[in-house]
């Protein structure tokens, strides 16, 4: 048994040590947001905060993650940040496919929560882990700069 | 496994494929208002005018989405398309995907199914009538009701007006409007009075796609559901000798290995609790396989494929005018061009649930054809159609991928064996290797330019795999003169005036399944000519936009693209320091587009800073839509253009995953403006046509550039 805790909630996993936390959420937590893209962190649609952090979790065993906070795009929505972020996206109408973009609102999230009003470049730096195949880049800026807005009011 | 049955199916089924690649298809097959559906449990008396529309007396108005929805926007656009005839409150409109039934085949395909920028062009006016057929009943119905001519009542967002301050809500009037015959003619209402269509809309899926709450097909869960990974032959055409599950068996939550075979690839599968075991269980497996084509290379095949382009051996015409071989010009001009086989790559991996119960079976799958995986499952079960249930999910990316059969026929079989339910997932390695590959192509072009440098003479010669062989769509697809279309689509419909036209096409077939890729054979096509024109206007010494436009006299939507482009572009400006600009316009799908792509070279490697895109796509839907259709193509094309290659050696795959198929990413995203001509045409397509101008122009401005012409993708400078 792994203790942890997921959007705010204490849970105990019974799974191989090993499993990553991937499809620990996905098949043991039934929280199937967070996506199966790569599973070498090639992609990041399996993006979520680990401590705050922005972590791969196809790649993050279930060992590594034993009594910390994780955070999923069922969860963001609980934060300032993450709020902002989604009326931004909506405003925008960024999804297309929608496969990526629960991974692409975890990066943003966590770079607004460190950078308030990030450059292009910090956008990029943040964000070009996250690939989109439908090619929703140019509004998934829009839409970060927009969530900054939001944030300052 | 049941190709000749799904052959004899397709004669009927794909007939009307070749003329939408022609894009002058007459609609009007469908007819929405004569049928009813009854669904499984039916709400208390609804008012269910046909299959797309249901109104219960709690007011509540559902509409049904039957195209798949993998990104282009078509659970938005479809039920827009009733709503604005049946003149309801469109935010409080409820949207539910089909249950695949044939009443919702795709009169362009023959069958439910989603692709060849279809939806629109398909639904346009039959949706339209079904929303007003339904609202011309609910009409009737208070007409009925309040003993008052018909005439006298109108309708706004959802309820029926009458005189004397006379109000029903559609809910209320939802019982006695079933008891209507459907009406036949009813008007349609005239564009300017349009409140939905041709405005920008929201699209319908985005809250649940920002929350992690949309459905996807991996998402998918049924009680006591197992989850299958497969080890698919690793040599193309490799069948299973033998296999040894031991280890595998011995992995926690694994509960069966079973043999598998998709139609195109041979496997073994292991069967378990969850994905994770699944997993580590199959790569635990030791198979012997036998058999295959060890020699395939990438290499071997484009020296095929060069020495059948010179030599012309087996050629088969598909376009000829005047003769370009007696044209006597005063140049020549000789180029080949090559294209690589690609991976759709989309970002959800390939994957199925299938239920097979006594008396049927029940698939959840993010599919293209729910209507060709239920013709498909019920031939290989023995069942009737209307036994093989198929829920479709959300896709996450299509590109023509899903329009495969590979996913549900495992799923099918893993849970037969099984006697459970069962998710087959491909890993990211499994769906790159899985074949349905874009078809490598090469083309092999004689150009002809008088004194005066116009251009006489065009011979074209193609050789690639037939992709349609083996699809089933053979009968639509292959001509009559045994000219497969979608490997001369976008070079044999070359706008330009050239008296002496000439383009074949060589089959050469290494035993690679091909498919259909986002925008089919224009996706290279396209770059062949597109590149081809770019050299002889450079031959000529003319203006590469001047050139293109002196020869489309004949061909004005064409024109109006490549002009508008051209003067968004600043075409003919200089264009900022270390950069240049290339231009290409092409038509596909019944739409035209132009597309200027200025580029610069950093650290030796081409990098697009801005692209400007026209685009005539018709009547549209949602604009905001179709602009970022535009957006997507254009990237979509620009991660082919740039990386995308798969390649072969010793029969063998040589990718597996993002590292070695990288795909464009947000540091390298360009500027990407959209300009849209004002039409009243019908609609053209949105999905596909913005992906064939992107590699050409991008190319074209890399010669601008450097004097250095690309004609092999992916870009090599």
């Amino acid at each position: 048994m792994t203790q942890l805790t997921v959007n705010g909630t204490a849970v105990r996993v019974d799974a191989p040590s090993d499993t990553p936390l991937l499809w620990v959420l996905r098949d043991h937590l039934g929280l199937t947001g967070t996506k199966f893209g790569c599973g070498i962190a090639q992609c990041g649609a399996c993006t979520v905060h680990v401590d705050g952090v922005a972590t791969r979790s196809c790649i993050t065993p279930l060992s590594a993650v034993a009594g910390k906070k994780v955070r999923t795009i069922e969860g963001i929505g609980s934060t300032p940040v993450g709020r902002a972020l989604q009326q931004a996206w909506r405003e925008i109408d960024v999804p297309q496919c929608g496969y990526c973009q629960s991974g692409q609102i975890m990066s943003a999230a966590a770079l607004l929560e460190r950078t308030k009003r990030p450059s292009d470049a910090e956008i990029d730096q943040a964000m070009s882990g996250n690939i989109c195949r439908c090619g929703t880049y140019n509004r998934i800026r829009a839409a970060i700069r927009r969530a900054a807005g939001i944030r300052r009011g | 496994m049941e190709t000749a049955t799904i052959i004899d199916h397709s004669r009927r089924t794909f007939l009307k494929v070749a003329a939408v690649a022609g894009g002058g298809f007459a609609i009007g097959v469908v007819l929405p208002g004569a049928t009813r559906v009854v669904h499984a449990a039916p709400a208390a008396k609804a008012f269910e005018p046909n299959a797309w529309i249901r109104i219960t007396p709690d007011n509540v108005v559902t509409l049904i989405a039957d195209k798949s929805e993998m990104g282009q926007g078509v659970y938005t656009a479809i039920p827009m398309l009733i709503a604005e005839e049946l003149d309801v409150d469109w935010p409080s409109v409820r949207i539910e995907q089909a249950v695949a039934s044939p009443v919702y085949a795709n009169p362009f395909l023959g069958a439910q199914a989603t692709g060849g920028s279809t939806s629109i062009r398909s639904a346009y006016e039959p949706l339209r009538r079904a929303g007003a057929a339904a609202r011309a009943m609910l009409i009737a119905a208070a007409a009925d009701m309040w003993k008052v001519d018909a005439a006298a009542l109108r309708t706004e967002n959802g309820v029926v007006l009458g005189p004397e301050g006379r109000r029903a809500t559609y809910g209320d009037l939802a019982a006695r409007a079933a008891t209507i015959p459907v009406p036949k003619d009813v008007p349609l209402k005239e564009p300017d009075r349009f409140k939905l269509l041709g405005k920008p809309t929201r699209r319908r899926d985005t809250p649940a796609k920002t929350d992690g709450s949309a459905r996807f097909g991996i998402d998918v869960k049924v009680p006591g559901m197992l989850t299958a990974v497969v080890a698919r032959a690793p040599v193309v055409g490799a069948t299973v000798e033998s296999f040894d599950a031991a280890r595998a068996l011995a992995v926690r939550g694994v509960k069966r290995v079973v043999p598998v075979h998709n139609g195109v690839a041979a496997g073994v599968a292991v069967i378990a609790d969850d994905f994770w075991a699944a997993k580590t269980g199959r790569d635990a497996l030791t198979i012997r396989w036998q058999g295959g084509n060890e020699t395939l290379s990438t290499e071997s095949m484009r020296k095929d494929m060069q020495a059948l382009a010179a030599s012309r051996q087996g050629a088969l015409v598909a376009r000829k005018e005047g003769d370009p071989d007696a044209a006597s010009p005063a140049r020549t001009i000789e180029a080949v061009y090559e294209v690589p086989y690609l991976a759709h790559a989309t970002m959800e991996p390939m994957n199925c649930v299938a239920w097979v119960k006594p008396d049927g079976v029940e698939i959840w799958a993010p599919t293209q054809a729910p209507g060709v995986n239920q013709f498909v499952v019920s031939k290989m079960r023995s069942l009737k159609p209307e036994q093989i249930e198929v829920h479709t999910t959300f896709l996450g990316g299509g590109f023509g991928r899903r329009f495969a059969q590979d996913f549900v026929l495992e799923a099918v079989q893993l849970s037969e064996a099984a006697g459970a339910p069962v998710k087959v997932v491909y890993t990211r390695e499994d769906d790159m290797r899985a074949y349905h590959y874009r078809p490598m192509s090469l083309c092999r072009f004689t150009g002809g330019l008088d004194a005066d440098g116009n251009p006489v003479a065009l011979a074209a010669t193609v050789v690639c795999e037939s992709l349609a062989v083996g699809t089933g769509a053979e009968a639509a697809l292959i001509r009559k003169d045994g000219v497969d279309a979608t490997s001369v689509e976008g070079l044999e419909n070359l706008p330009y005036a050239i008296p002496n036209i000439a383009v074949e096409w060589i089959r050469y077939s290494p035993g690679v399944r091909t498919w259909f890729w986002r925008s089919v054979g224009s996706s290279q096509n396209a770059f062949f000519v597109e590149s081809f024109i770019d050299e002889l206007a450079h031959a000529a010494g003319k203006d590469p936009f001047e050139f293109r436009r002196a020869l489309l006299a004949k061909h004005p939507r064409h024109r109006r693209v490549l002009e508008l482009a051209a003067e968004k572009a600043g075409w003919g400006t200089k264009p900022p320091a270390g950069r240049a600009r290339g231009i290409a316009v092409a038509e596909s799908f019944g739409s035209f587009i132009a597309q200027v792509a200025e580029v610069s070279l950093e650290n030796g490697k081409p990098r697009v800073h801005r692209v400007v895109c026209a685009a005539d796509v018709g009547t549209t839907v949602n604009p905001d839509t179709v602009a970022a259709q535009m957006e997507s193509g254009i990237v979509y094309g620009l991660s082919a253009a740039l990386y995308g290659r798969i390649t072969f050696r010793n029969g063998q795959v040589e990718q597996s995953n993002f590292h070695d198929y990288p795909v464009l990413r947000m540091n390298e995203m360009p500027a990407v403006e959209v300009h849209l001509v004002p039409s009243t045409e019908s609609p053209g397509g949105v999905g596909e046509p913005g992906t064939p101008p992107i590699a050409p122009a991008v190319c074209n401005a890399l010669f601008a550039l450097t004097g250095k012409r690309v004609r092999r993708l992916p870009i090599e400078i």
